[in-house]
């Protein structure tokens, strides 16, 4: 059996690698390296609760008492800058190599920039622990915010900043925000919140550049408006943290690339969270999820591929939340254009409701606004359903 | 004592919230009554809310499980445990006694 196992990444994805080893009895070493120097914490409430001062540091850790025995190494605030695919050692940036019989790649995502936004006050991503608290400074200060890309997280700062008090303007250059993930019907139900509130939605506009010397003043807009800004967020995607790896002969794409079980090309080398992209016999190509609940679930799968097992992979429907504006919406499976939505429960203007989307008669995905119970049962039969529906 | 509701008004299987200083989740596990803390420790939602699984519930949220008949934690990404509340029927009604407040807790 492998004597050392090495964690690549410590946020959730990677602890949860770590505790679904030690279930599967791995006795061996295991190492969690990771960037950050903080402990592993929950990321979601940072544009929510954390950003909004109602939930503290403690509250966010991800640690359980339990996770003393699990007798984990940790290696905080170091960064893996290398794989030797032949050693498979990790290489760190403090110039030390870790040797491992197995590893999981778990290094996460980070925000999109702005190009031309570097060395701008007043400009913020928000994605770790460190982006949260200087947002959350910079607003306590700030009376008008616009935030750049009306996503989930665009849309939850938007949220939490106007419950602050702030004036927010949110610009986004789909015509439809969140048509992605939701299609164009309930992305723009999802998207009536912000006027609900008193957020000012701009769609189907281009951000030009940002205005300002030192710091951030306006975001100019490609029809030539102004909309001054005393902070600006930028809220326009993830991109994988896999560079690390571009000599490791890991095959990347977009993200690392896995089969399945979470295994890469490399034996004895998985890949889990958000910077892995694993083959979905479903879609019939590589998936690349961010959902929270992958990250936690997903590293079931790829320890136990790590420890040998063949066995088929689970393939629970995809899940997500987001809570916005006192509104929590719930989404679970896999929409495609085309799919047909129907409202089975209250109504979208009441802003409770449950939409079931059908393909061929079939439910494939459901989304809930405020309908917590229902949306929990037609999670459980879409997971029951997923076998016989692929 | 917190009246809850009828008996037969929460048949096996089914779920229903109570108001009390925390609110309170009452379950009916095949005719065996049990309450536990309705909010989850992890993040603010309503286990009345949540799916039943034996002598689980499983929160609607993020999935965190919790024994009912312990509170304590079955399934992460909970870290602590719910309290547990006695649960009292007479003449068809049911009631819960809140366990209390832990010294120094809110």
């Amino acid at each position: 059996m492998s004597a050392t196992v090495a964690v690549i990444g410590a946020s959730l994805a990677g602890l949860s690698a770590a505790r679904a080893l030690r279930a599967r009895s791995y006795e061996g070493r295991i190492v969690v390296v990771g960037d950050e120097v903080h402990a592993p914490y929950d990321r979601p409430p940072l544009s929510k609760e954390f950003l909004a001062g109602t939930a503290s540091l403690e509250d966010i850790a991800l640690g359980a008492p339990d996770d003393e025995a699990l007798g984990l190494e940790w290696r905080l605030g170091t960064r893996a800058v290398g794989l030797d695919r032949h050693t498979r050692s990790v290489v760190l940036d403090d110039g030390s190599e870790l040797r491992a019989d197995g590893v999981v790649l778990a290094t996460g995502a980070r925000a999109r920039r702005l190009p031309g936004s570097d060395g701008l006050d007043g400009v913020h991503v928000l994605r770790s622990l460190d982006d949260a608290i200087a947002l959350r400074e910079d607003l306590a200060s700030a009376r008008r915010l616009v935030v750049i890309g009306a996503g989930f997280i665009g849309a939850e700062v938007a949220s939490t900043a106007r419950a602050l008090g702030l004036e927010v303007t949110v610009v986004e250059t789909q015509p439809v925000p969140l048509a992605g993930p939701l299609g164009a019907d309930m992305g723009a139900v999802c998207a009536g919140l912000h006027a609900d509130r008193g957020t000012r939605l701009l769609v189907g506009t281009g951000v030009a550049g940002l205005v300002g010397t030192g710091r951030v003043q306006a975001v100019e807009l490609t029809d030539g408006t102004r909309l001054p800004a005393d902070v600006v967020v930028v809220g326009i995607g993830a991109v994988p943290n896999t560079e690390w790896l571009a000599d490791s002969g890991v095959a990347l794409g977009n993200g690392v690339l896995t089969d399945a079980r979470g295994a890469t090309n490399l034996p004895g080398v998985v890949a889990v969270g958000d910077c892995a992209a694993a083959w979905s016999p479903a879609a019939e190509r590589h998936v690349r999820i961010e959902h929270w609940t992958n990250a936690l679930e997903q590293p079931a799968t790829a320890a136990a591929t790590l420890l040998g097992a063949t066995t088929p992979a689970p393939a629970p429907p995809p899940y997500f939340w987001s809570d916005q504006y006192g509104a929590r919406i719930q989404f679970a499976g896999a929409r495609r254009d085309g799919d047909v939505t129907r409202v089975v429960e209250g109504s979208c203007a009441e802003r409770s409701f449950l939409v079931v989307y059908e393909r061929d008669g079939h439910p494939v995905a459901v989304l809930a606004m405020n309908q917590p119970r229902l949306f929990t049962r037609w999670r459980r039969q879409l997971r029951s359903a997923v076998p016989s529906a692929s | 004592m917190i009246p809850v509701c009828p008996t037969n008004a929460l048949p096996p299987g089914e779920a229903t919230r109570v108001e009390a200083d925390e609110p309170i989740a009452v379950f009916n596990v095949d005719g065996e009554l049990y309450a536990i803390d309705d909010t989850c420790t992890h993040q603010d939602a309503s286990l009345a809310d949540g799916w039943l699984d034996g002598c689980a519930v499983e929160c609607p949220l993020h999935a965190s499980c919790f024994d009912l008949r312990t509170g304590k934690v079955s399934g992460p990404p909970a870290k602590r445990p719910v309290r547990t509340h006695r649960v009292v029927v007479q003449d068809d009604m049911i009631y819960v006694l809140p366990h209390p407040a832990e010294e120094g807790a809110a």
